[in-house]
């Protein structure tokens, strides 16, 4: 009785301190990385679907596309890596849509820790699995023939740039994780606009003249083709088929970004303005 | 005394409904403050307002004498919640579930675990600690969904519809769990729909109706107020329910209710039934069946506000589209 009526201190502070704040983020990293021991199927998400596509498209499109599933390497994997990392980022929407229906949401937002911890927390695990991914599309790209002809060093440089569009890209999903009402429609709504995105870029095949104009334009300035181009020429550093031709980095990459930040403009207001109708 | 949750005057509108239509409540510490109510009343939004979830449009609360809006991070220091809904990661262990929360709340690795297994006891969750919470039954994952509210030793418990779908056994242990925290003297406010439920745990009730506070007071109070019990009479002849409407009405001191084939009145004083028959008996009348239940919220509504709780169903889905609770 006597305890409960003594508050804290008036000094104790109103706010989380750096320090802590980052504590919070790793434990809830932590959270959202177990998930996946009880949870194998997403491992088979993370791994086994990447393989799949991978294996499909070389055996199936690349002796028409380039001539052999070997040649058709350099267009398939930087295309797929890029095409990988946009849907990964579905999960952090999906994920804050379980975590409000279920009330985890609520759950932490009445605990005295960062308010950014829970999104930060999300954010550096979905880092991991697009880490992770990535290794595996690598992987199984070099088995197939697929060969880093500039520097391995170039891939912490590929992976920051498609790490950052990615997170900016993934305020879209956030933004869709709080308007729906079950994680199966973010799903659905991430596979009917990302495929038709993907597709309509640089990511399978090479431009060239016989798509008709229209469309080579809607190709030539896809933010998935920026990155893509930009992805090529960090790993195979010259156009597919052409050894000795170069391929600019800095000018695509820049214009992803740019491209990445417009969506974010957009969609992080929405999801603050949906946020806060939700609370 | 300072009180441990006070609110005055709490509005909140949700685009043009008005949830919340000046909710004054106060708890002293170590006391259970029941928040009674129809679904839709607005003890949703009245909770999540006082654990700083959710900012009033007007009005304000304290919590441990801090203002849940100003000073939320300090009121979040001091609460504990539990939703209507479990508050559980299905994905993680029940134990897992509790670690993560110790380890939010700041405690080192080692205190958290032992936080994890002591609650997982008390609790009857020791054995599926180990299990997805996906796994659990309804009523484990609320045993979970309260023990992860306690995590963090809260001086301030709110409680929101904690028994709804739960059976008995789980609804007596957690009253049990309520009565051992007031006692070490947690403050809990308790939402709940049912009448023995407050009866039960409440030192003190407000009733809410509508977005406003329609009645306050002690349960005994609010029970005197209203009649704590039902009398109902079915004459065996039709035709005799107005001569019997008459008798319970008089004896009764309260406008009997005649359906189908039930005289039905709220009464405070269970002598009234002897009385009843004996009038019935003088009169000729008789009886095919009679009885003195516990009056439901229903009728504490139906006397309060003289309107049955079902006609805010309508209020209620709108306020659970809006507030995912």
């Amino acid at each position: 009785m006597t305890t409960a009526t003594a508050p804290a201190p008036a000094t104790a502070p109103n706010r989380v301190a750096p320090g802590e704040a980052l504590r919070q983020t790793m434990t809830l990293t932590w959270r959202n990385l177990v998930q996946i021991k009880h949870n194998p199927m997403e491992l088979v998400d993370l791994s086994i679907q990447p393989i799949m596509f991978v294996l499909l498209f070389a055996y199936v499109f690349g002796p028409a596309m380039a001539g052999s599933v070997t040649a058709y390497m350099p267009i398939l994997i930087p295309g797929i890596i890029v095409q990988n990392a946009l849907f990964a980022s579905l999960s952090i929407g999906m994920g804050l849509n379980t975590d409000v229906g279920k009330g985890v949401f609520d759950r932490f937002r009445s605990l005295p820790i960062a308010r950014s911890a829970p999104l930060a927390g999300r954010i550096i695990a979905d880092t991991v699995k697009q880490a992770w991914s990535m290794a595996v599309l690598l992987a199984i790209g070099i088995a197939l023939g697929f060969r880093v002809e500039t520097s391995w060093l170039n891939l912490v440089p590929a992976f920051l740039m498609l790490l950052a569009f990615a997170v900016l890209f993934s305020w879209a999903s956030v933004f869709i994780g709080l308007a729906v009402d079950s994680p199966e429609k973010v799903q659905i709504f991430g596979f009917t606009t990302i495929f038709p995105v993907t597709f309509l870029s640089n990511a399978f095949i090479p431009v060239s003249d016989r798509y008709p104009h229209w469309l080579r334009v809607v190709m030539d300035n896809n933010p998935v083709s920026k990155l893509v181009d930009a992805l090529r020429g960090l790993l195979v550093g010259h156009p597919p088929g052409d050894p000795s031709g170069s391929l600019p980095v800095g000018g695509p990459a820049l214009t992803a970004l740019v491209w990445g930040l417009v969506i974010a403009a957009v969609f992080v207001p929405l999801s603050l303005r949906m946020f806060r109708r939700t609370a | 005394m300072p009180y441990a949750i006070r609110a005055e005057g709490l509005e909140k509108r949700f685009g043009e409904t008005l949830a919340l239509d000046g909710v004054s409540l106060a708890a002293e510490p170590g006391t259970v403050l029941g928040v009674l109510g129809p679904n839709g009343a607005g003890k949703t939004t009245t909770t999540r307002i006082l654990a700083t979830l959710t900012a009033p449009t007007a009005g304000r609360a304290e919590v441990g004498g801090y203002d849940v809006v100003a000073e939320a991070h300090r009121v979040r220091r001091l609460v504990g919640l539990t939703g209507q809904y479990a508050g559980v990661d299905e994905m993680l262990t029940g134990f897992e579930n509790l670690l993560l929360l110790g380890r939010l709340v700041g405690m080192p690795r080692r205190a958290a675990r032992a936080r994890a297994a002591e609650l997982l006891d008390r609790f009857r969750l020791t054995e599926a600690g180990e299990r997805a919470a996906k796994t659990y039954s309804g009523g484990m994952r609320r045993r979970l969904d309260l023990a992860a509210s306690l995590v963090a030793r809260p001086r301030v418990l709110f409680l929101d519809e904690p028994t709804t779908g739960l059976d008995p056994r789980s609804r007596g242990d957690l009253w049990d769990v309520v009565r051992e925290l007031t006692g070490d003297g947690v403050t809990v406010l308790l939402t709940t729909q049912y009448l023995e439920e407050a009866d039960q745990l409440a030192d003190d009730l407000v009733v809410i109706d509508r977005g406003r506070v329609i009645a306050d007071g002690p349960p005994e109070q609010l029970k005197a107020q209203v009649g704590g019990q039902v009398l109902e009479v079915a004459p065996v002849r039709a035709a005799d329910r107005e001569a019997v409407a008459r008798i319970v009405g008089e004896l009764a001191g309260a406008a009997p209710e005649v359906g189908e084939a039930l005289v039905s009145a709220p009464v405070s004083d269970p002598a009234v039934l002897t009385a009843v028959v004996r009038r019935l008996d003088d009169a000729g009348i008789t009886v095919g069946e009679m009885s003195l239940r516990k009056a439901s919220l229903d009728e504490v509504f139906l006397a309060l506000t003289g309107h049955r709780a079902e006609e805010t169903a309508a209020t209620d889905e709108q306020e659970t589209e809006e507030v995912p609770a």
